[in-house]
Parts: C-alpha cells; structure tokens; sequence
C-alpha cells in the first residue's frame, strides 16, 4: 500500500473544518492559521502528486486508492487522477490557498474579502466545499462521485447567504443552489439508470466508473441517457442556456468564495459531465456532440458580449467566466485530440485567471466601496501590484501567446476547425470582444484619473494579497511559456477519451 | 413451552415492561423536582435494553414462536432496535419539558406506546397486529393531549383519538374480510391461501384499500395525513417527535412485512396504489410545506413528504427496495429526531415556534446552529448527512424496478424540500434578531439536550457516511421477507 496521497488531500480539509468549528469562536487568529496551515499543506501534497505524475512520466489512472465502502452495492472509495484530473487537483490547492491568503483580513478596510463576521464558520464551510471539489476530481466511483458532489455545492448557499453582498445574497444563494442542485439529481438519475443497466448486460454491481467503461451500453440507451447526464452536470459548468445562476452567484459571493465558484465549482460541471457524459457514454456524446457545439458556440460569443456591456467589474467577470467555460465546453463538443486537449488546459487556465481576477476586484471594492466600472479610475496609482496581476490576466483572458491562456485556446480553435470550421469563425469574435472588454476596463479602471471622491480613501494591499496575487500571475506565465509543464500531461488523460470514442 | 428462544424473541418488550413498572413504582417516592430523573431511568433503560437485547436476543433463522403469533427475524429485531433508540432519545427529550417532563405517567405512557410498536414490528397474526397497534395508539393518543391546560394540546389528543379510532376501525373490517375469505389469520400462511384462492382483482382492491387506511394513518400518508399537522403543532414537541419518526417507522414496519409477505400475489394492484399515494403523498407534503411559517408544521409536512419517499422502496416490491426502506427509515428517524430535539431546546428557553423566531440562532447558540444544519440539511437530502444516502437507495430501487416516473417525481419534490429548509437555514444563519444582540440572548443546552442532540447528530453524519454496517443490517432485515 503506497502512501495514500489522494485521500489525505481530499479529507484533510474535512478534518479541519471540524476542527475549526470546534475551536472557541472568539479565537480568530488560531482559526486563521488552521486554515492557512491546512490549505498550505493540502498545496504542497497535490503539487508532489502533480509533479510525480509529470516527471515520473506515468499515464493512464495513478495513485490509485481502493475501499470497499458497501460491497452490496458494488460502492467502493475508489480514487485516482489521470492526466486530465491532476492539474484539477492542483488548481483546487492553488485556489484554496490563496482564497485563504485574501480572506485573511485582519483590518477593518476590508469588507468583502476580510471576514470578520464569524470567520470559524466561513472557513469551515469553505473547507467542506474544498474538500468536496477534491473529491470530485479523484473519484472514480460513481456514487462517491455524487457524495462529494453534493457535499460541493450545498456549503456555497451558506457561503453567499450569510457573507455576501448584502443586496442580492439571499436571491442569489437560492437561485445557484436550487440550479445546481436540480442539474445534479436530473445526472443522478441518469446514473442510477446506467447502473442498472449494466447489470443487466453484465451482471457486475459496481459504480466504479473503469468498470463502466466496458458496460455495454446499447447505442439507444446512450442516446437517450447522454442529454440528461451531461446537461444535468455541465449546468454546474454554465453552459449556456443553463448559466443564468453563475454571474448573480460570481457577484453575491465574497471574494474567496467567488474565486472558488468561477476556479474550481464550474471546472466541477465540466469535469463531471467530461468524465460521466462522455467517457462512459460515448456513443451519445457523438450523437449529441453538435447540440453541445451549438450551445457553447452560444456561450463563447453571447457571454463575451454581455460581459463587454457590463458596468459592474464583477459581473463582468462573471460573464467572461460563461464565455471562457463556453470554450472549455467548446473544446469537449469536438469530441478530438487538439479540442479535448484545449479544453483540459483551458479548464486549469481560467480557474487560475478567475481567480486572479476575483481576488483583485474584491480588493479594490474593499478600498474603494464600489465596483462600478466609470465610478473608478487611477488604480494603478495606489496598488500598481494589483494593475499588473490585473493586466496579465487581462492578456491571459485575450488568449495572448506567452501566456496560458494561449496554449489553452489555440488548439481548441484548431479542434473546433477540424469539425466545424464556421462555429471556429464565430466563436474567435469573442477574442475581439474580450480584447475590447478587457482593455477598456484596464484603461478606465486602472489608468483614467481618479475621481475626486476616491481620492485619498484607497490605500494599498497587503502582503498576503500580494503573495496571492505573485503565486497566480506566475503560474499562468510558467504554462504559457514552458507548455511543457501541463500538455503533455493532459494530452495522455486525453488519449484515455479518444480510445473511448473508438479511437477517432 | 417456555424455551429460550422464545424468551430471546421478546426479551425487548419484557425489558420495556420492567422498565415501566420500575417507574410506576419508584415515581411516587421521589419529590416533585426529582420526578425528571424518571427521564434518565427510561433513557438508560432503554439503552440498557439495546444492548442486552443485541448480546442475548439476536434472532437467527427466522422462525414462528408463541404460536405463530410473532415471527423472531432481524426485520422485526432491527426496528425494534429503532424504535427503542426513538424513545430513549424521546425520554432525553421529555425531561425538561415544562409539565410532561415532570411526570411519571408520561414515561410510562411512551413505554407501553413502545411496547406495542416493538409487536407492531414482529406480530405475524392479524389478531396480534391488531392489538399490537391498539396498544402503541393508545397510550400517543393520551401524550399528544398530556398537556391539561393547554387548549392546543387537546385539541390534538382529541383529534388523533377521533382519526386514530375511525382508521383503525376501517382496517379492522379489512382484516375481518381476510379472514372471511382465507380462513386464517396467519399473514404467513395468508400468501398461499389468498394466491390461491381465485379473488377478484376488484375484491383484492378492495381488501388493498381498507387495510391501507389503517396503516396509512400511522404512516400520516396522504390522504390521511389530516390529522398530523394539527396533532404535531399542539402536542408536546418530543411526543411530535415520536409520533412522527418511531409510530411512522412502525406503521412502515407492519405494511412492508403484511404487504410483502400476505399478499404478493395481489403485487400488481397494491404496488400501483402505492405508487400513486406515494407520489401524492410527496407532492403534497412539499407543496404544502412550502407555506408554512410554524415550524413544527413544517416538520409535519416535512415528515409526510418524507412517508412518501421510503413509499418508493415499498413500490419497488424487491429485496433493494425493503432494504431501502428499512434504511431510509433509520436515517430518518436519527434525522428528525434532531430536528425535533432541537425545535424543544428551542421552545424550552423561548416559548417560540414560528420559523421567523429562528432568527440569529447560530449566534445565540452556534452549536445549536449547527445541529439545525445537520437535521435541515439530512431532510433535504445533502451529503455527509443519512438523508443522502438513504435518498439515492430508495430511488436506485425504484429505478431498478422501472419506477423511473416516481423516482422523477421524488426527485422533483426534492427541490421544493430543499428550498423550504434551506429557507430555515436562512434565519439560523443569516438573519439576525431584532436589535442584533444575540449575545444577550443565548440559548442554553440542559444536559438530556446536548447529549440526546449530540448523539443523533453523530448518529446521522455516521449513518451518511459509514453506510455499510446499516445498509448490510437493513438487507439482512429485508432477507426475511423473500
């Protein structure tokens, strides 16, 4: 038995949460440093894991972990990443630590970021989400999959309703939980039906997802079973038309948790509906691949433009995170090499660049107390740490090369070409509508003068953001210059989809 | 003969009976203020039970005794072990109740309500399953009005009485017809003589319906469901809470061992009438509890809806689907009981119930907060809460039975039962009480509280995340039956 990696990083989050909330409440500074202590160590053992799998060279399923949990029912932990969820794991740890750096806040100038309201209770909710998204990305048992599923979306009600933004907390909390918690059902039907087929065709009671692979699943179930299973997930992944949670939860949610929610929750859908629609049903992901395609050709240019009209900085991030998601969404639709391939880096790059850009913007409301767009202005004067983390993922979000982003886009673009080079054509208008969003906030926000009523009110960030901010800028550059780090990587996760989809 | 076995098969109810003696006779010594220890004696005592009926009275192949009136198997052992678990965490409940807490009778009366419920769970004999029920309405009839001065209170003993009596009434008639027709009152015997016997589809309906109406009271399914808000809102919190997990586990117990083994071979009618109430009783729970602003009502409808969805398992008419049903109930019972605990710990300190009064609980008492999230959360069906769990087997049976439209149907009123609770959740959490001085106004746990809550807190985190154990008792109870 090897050194079990993937269930230490998945449960030491629960554990802390549990240890969090039974720590005195008056003792924030303790409960702080649990929370940085235990998402630092959670980083280090997922970024070993990553850099094993990268430099040991393995493929297919690694660190493979297996309990029975009820064999009646063929329910086993069953954990393991491949290349396609490694980097998940890893950005989950990226996400999570520095969602901790930037909630820190022990001055009273925060107000979004900072939590001082209870932050016993933010960070063990936050913990629980965290520790659910892990188990997520390394389930390979269907049912455990759901259980941690679940355990991801429903701490995101509490997270918003009581620590958002106070005007639209409650409406918004209500409207992603019960979304996301109808897509999840409508997926768990879908899987309990898959289930019993497969005992019918083979006779194995199992939900381990490797063992599904070879159900048999006839072409017409496939068809019929493939709707409901990826839409139910890829609702948590804001495909269009099911995204309207995603912006109104990105603006309620506090900085952390928005950076959770548009880093990590939505590569939640995409990953799920990756792994469960399309690798144990692939028949139905050809049948149905052009639906996807048209839906995320939607999503990338639809979700630019609004976010280009957006006056609110958040939720024009919002609506970025809908368009770069309908990429992501876009690269699983081709169904080939280069698309999936784009999509698996894709998914690691914008979680990174959401991030960033949640992080940055909560810090600005927090100083200026207010995030309209023509309400800002001079930025850089005051915190040019943040103007710079701000414009290199402005340059990731445009796709430049050098920059991940790039690597992410480019071949998904190809991928796209090679199926459908007209939903290529379209889709690329968004990169002019997101230079345009992007370099007109920059300009406005970061370079226009200040008004006179921010003057003298906005003052710089702090240490801790700035290491937040340091650690996700040079990740995005490391990829976008040495790709090396992460295709290659993705690039075997995929070959495991294309020899699924009979080897296209 | 007297043997052993015997003895072993109902050693449970024979402790219960002690135990009540116990306190009929000791109650009377003890002064006015000690009379509440009556609570730890039958706590204690039942849990005491718990164990030594699990060391000297585990049933082994099962087997017919005291002539064929009980049959000794682990589905009738395992709910017994619920429903003796349901009143220890009652009697907890019960001792800081203002007037019921202090009196012995109250104890005595949820032992004897107990003993019936236990028979309820392993009478093999219509004669006996009659009695059986009788003796655990009883003594709920007489609880749910315990409290004299209280107009609610007896309002809802009356009206159970009055429903209780009538249901009852109308099974009776459909076992007297049973009996016409087989000649026996044996359910075990039942199975080949009604298979065999020719009846009419129209006539199986029939006897079907009739006896459905007595059980399904005890189940408050709907439509007879009346009776639950009302009784649930005016009698004492714990006994809301009794009545609503243990006495509708044991109606749940009587219908999956009557209905599976009497009549499989009237299958196809009752699984569609099942079916169809399950799917009312689902809809209807939760549309109706969308509206409701006192909180024991809620759990009224909260708890009829949830009748609904362990229907689901009786539906499915498979080892899964007892399985899941046994199984659905243990979560559920941990579950609701908790929420109940908390909604009396609640009302104790505050003499409020209406769901706006939840406001800033989590900051009078952040515990409290949290075993309110951990109930809340189980209803709704969230992992790492029993609700989850015991959700995805009863719905996996009836998919695996090609109930594919009812499972879409639960899980379609899971969405609604998941917007009303997190609405609750809203006021322990979010909101704040007027003038936000939480801190002047804290709710604190008397000792039977904390410990009763704790333990059905980490009873229902266990029972959603290590589900093995439970899962292989509640197959092995579900074994019985095929």
């Amino acid at each position: 038995m090897n050194f079990p990696i993937l269930s230490i990083i998945t449960f030491l989050p629960f554990v802390a949460a549990v240890i969090m909330l039974l720590m005195p409440a008056d003792r924030k500074t303790e409960v702080r440093g649990v929370a940085l202590a235990t998402a630092a160590i959670d980083l280090l053992l997922a970024g070993w894991m990553y850099a094993q799998y990268l430099l040991r060279d393995l493929t297919g399923y690694q660190f493979i972990e297996t309990y029975n949990w009820l064999p009646a029912l063929g329910i086993s932990l069953k954990f393991g990443v491949d290349g396609m969820s490694a980097p998940l794991v890893l950005l989950t740890g990226i996400v999570m630590f520095t969602g901790v750096l930037i909630s820190w806040g022990d001055d009273d100038k925060h107000v979004m970021a900072g939590i001082q309201d209870r932050p016993r209770e933010f960070f063990a909710f936050l913990f629980l989400l965290a520790g659910g998204v892990f188990g997520v990305f390394v389930s390979l048992d269907l049912f455990m999959l759901f259980f941690f599923y679940e355990i991801a979306v429903f701490p995101m009600y509490l997270l918003i309703a009581i620590w958002g933004w106070v005007v639209t907390r409650e409406y918004a909390a209500m409207k992603l939980t019960l979304y996301l918690f109808i897509g999840s059902v409508v997926s768990l039907v879908g899987a309990l039906a898959m289930y019993w087929t497969q005992y019918q065709n083979t006779g194995v009671l199992s939900f381990d997802m490797i063992q599904m692979e070879s159900a048999g699943f006839s072409a017409a179930f496939q068809y019929a079973w493939f709707l409901p299973v990826f839409f139910g997930f890829a609702v948590l992944g804001g495909i269009w038309p099911f995204h309207n949670w995603s912006p109104d939860g990105h603006v309620a949610a506090p900085t952390a948790v928005s950076m959770f929610h548009a880093g990590v929750l939505m590569k939640l859908g995409a990953f799920a509906a990756l792994r469960v629609g399309v690798m144990l049903l692939p028949e139905g992901a050809k049948q149905w691949s052009w639906l996807i395609m048209a839906f995320a050709g939607v999503a990338v240019v639809y979700g630019a433009y609004i976010a280009f009209v957006q006056t609110d900085m958040k939720y024009m991030i919002g609506f970025s995170s809908v368009s770069h998601m309908g990429l992501v969404m876009l690269g699983i639709s081709t169904l080939n090499h280069n698309g999936l391939v784009g999509a698996g880096v894709q998914m690691f790059s914008h979680g990174i660049m959401t991030a960033l850009f949640f992080a940055i913007t909560g810090m600005i409301y927090d100083r200026a107390h207010t995030r309209m767009i023509p309400e800002l202005g001079g930025i850089s004067k005051v915190i040019p740490f943040a103007t710079i983390g701000f414009i290199i993922g402005g340059l990731v979000s445009m796709g430049m090369p050098g920059f991940s982003g790039f690597v992410a886009e480019f071949p998904i673009f190809m991928g796209v070409w090679e199926e459908q080079w007209l939903v290529a054509v379209i889709a690329s208008i968004s990169i002019i509508i997101t230079a345009a969003y992007i370099m007109i906030n920059i300009r406005k926000v970061f370079f226009s003068p200040m008004p006179e009523k921010l003057e003298g009110h906005v003052g710089d960030i702090t240490i801790l953001d700035k290491v937040a901010i340091s650690t996700l800028c040079f990740l995005m550059i490391v990829i976008g210059v040495f790709p090396a780090v992460m295709v290659p990587m993705v690039e075997k996760g995929v070959e495991n989809i294309i020899r699924l989809l009979g080897g296209a | 003969m007297f043997t052993s076995q015997i003895f072993a098969s109902i050693l449970p109810e024979i402790l219960i009976l002690v135990l009540g003696i116990l306190i009929l006779v000791f109650e009377p010594f003890w002064k006015e203020d000690q009379r509440r220890n009556a609570g730890w004696l039958t706590a204690g005592g039942l849990f005491a039970a718990i164990i030594i009926s699990l060391l000297f009275g585990q049933p082994g192949e099962p087997t017919s005794v005291l002539g064929g009136m009980i049959r000794f198997d682990w589905l009738g052992f395992f709910f017994k072990l619920l429903f003796m678990f349901a009143g220890a965490v009652t009697a907890l409940l019960l001792m800081d109740h203002k007037t019921a807490g202090h009196r012995g009778e109250a104890y005595v009366l949820l032992l004897a309500s107990l003993l019936g419920m236990n028979l309820m769970a392993v009478s093999s004999d219509l004669v006996m399953l009659y009695l059986a029920i009788e003796t655990a309405s009883i003594p709920l009839y007489i609880l749910a009005g315990f409290l004299l001065a209280d107009e609610r209170s007896t309002e809802a003993g009356f009206k159970y009485l009055l429903f209780g009596t009538l249901a009852s009434t109308i099974m009776l008639y459909g076992f007297s017809l049973i009996f016409g027709f087989a000649g026996t009152t044996n359910i075990y015997q039942l199975s080949e003589i009604l298979a065999a016997g020719n009846l009419s589809v129209l006539l199986a309906f029939g006897l079907v319906a009739l006896v459905t109406v007595g059980l399904g009271f005890k189940m408050a399914i709907v439509p007879f469901h009346f009776w639950a808000p009302d009784v649930y809102q005016g009698s004492p919190t714990p006994v809301a809470g009794f009545l609503s997990t243990a006495s509708k586990a044991a109606g749940f117990a009587v219908v999956v061992r009557f209905f599976f083994v009497a009549l499989p071979a009237f299958a196809p009618s009752w699984t569609l009438i099942f079916a169809a109430l399950a799917a009312i009783t689902m809809t209807v729970g939760n549309l109706l509890a969308l509206t409701q602003t006192n909180i024991k009502r809620l759990l009224a409808y909260s708890s009829i809806a949830h009748a609904g969805y362990a229907l689901i398992g009786v539906v499915a008419f498979s080892q899964l689907g007892a399985a899941s049903v046994v199984f659905y109930l243990a979560a559920y019972i941990a579950t609701n009981l908790l929420a109940f605990g908390v909604v009396m710990a609640f009302s104790r300190i505050t003499g409020l119930e209406e769901i706006t009064d939840y406001a800033g609980l989590s900051r009078r008492n952040p515990l409290m907060g949290l075993m309110m999230l951990a109930a809340f959360l189980s209803l709704a069906g969230m992992p790492p809460f029993g609700g989850f769990v015991a959700k995805v087997f009863v719905f996996a049976a009836g998919v695996q039975a090609n109930y594919t439209w009812l499972v879409v149907v639960g899980i379609i009123n899971s969405i609604f039962g998941v917007y009303y609770y997190l609405n609750v959740l809203k006021y322990v959490y979010l909101y704040r009480m007027e003038g936000e001085n939480e801190e002047q106004h804290p709710v604190p746990l008397t000792r039977p509280y904390a410990i009763a809550l704790v333990v059905l807190a980490i009873g229902v985190i266990l029972v959603g995340t290590v589900f093995a154990p439970w899962f292989s008792w509640s197959d092995a109870a579900a074994l019985n039956l095929f």
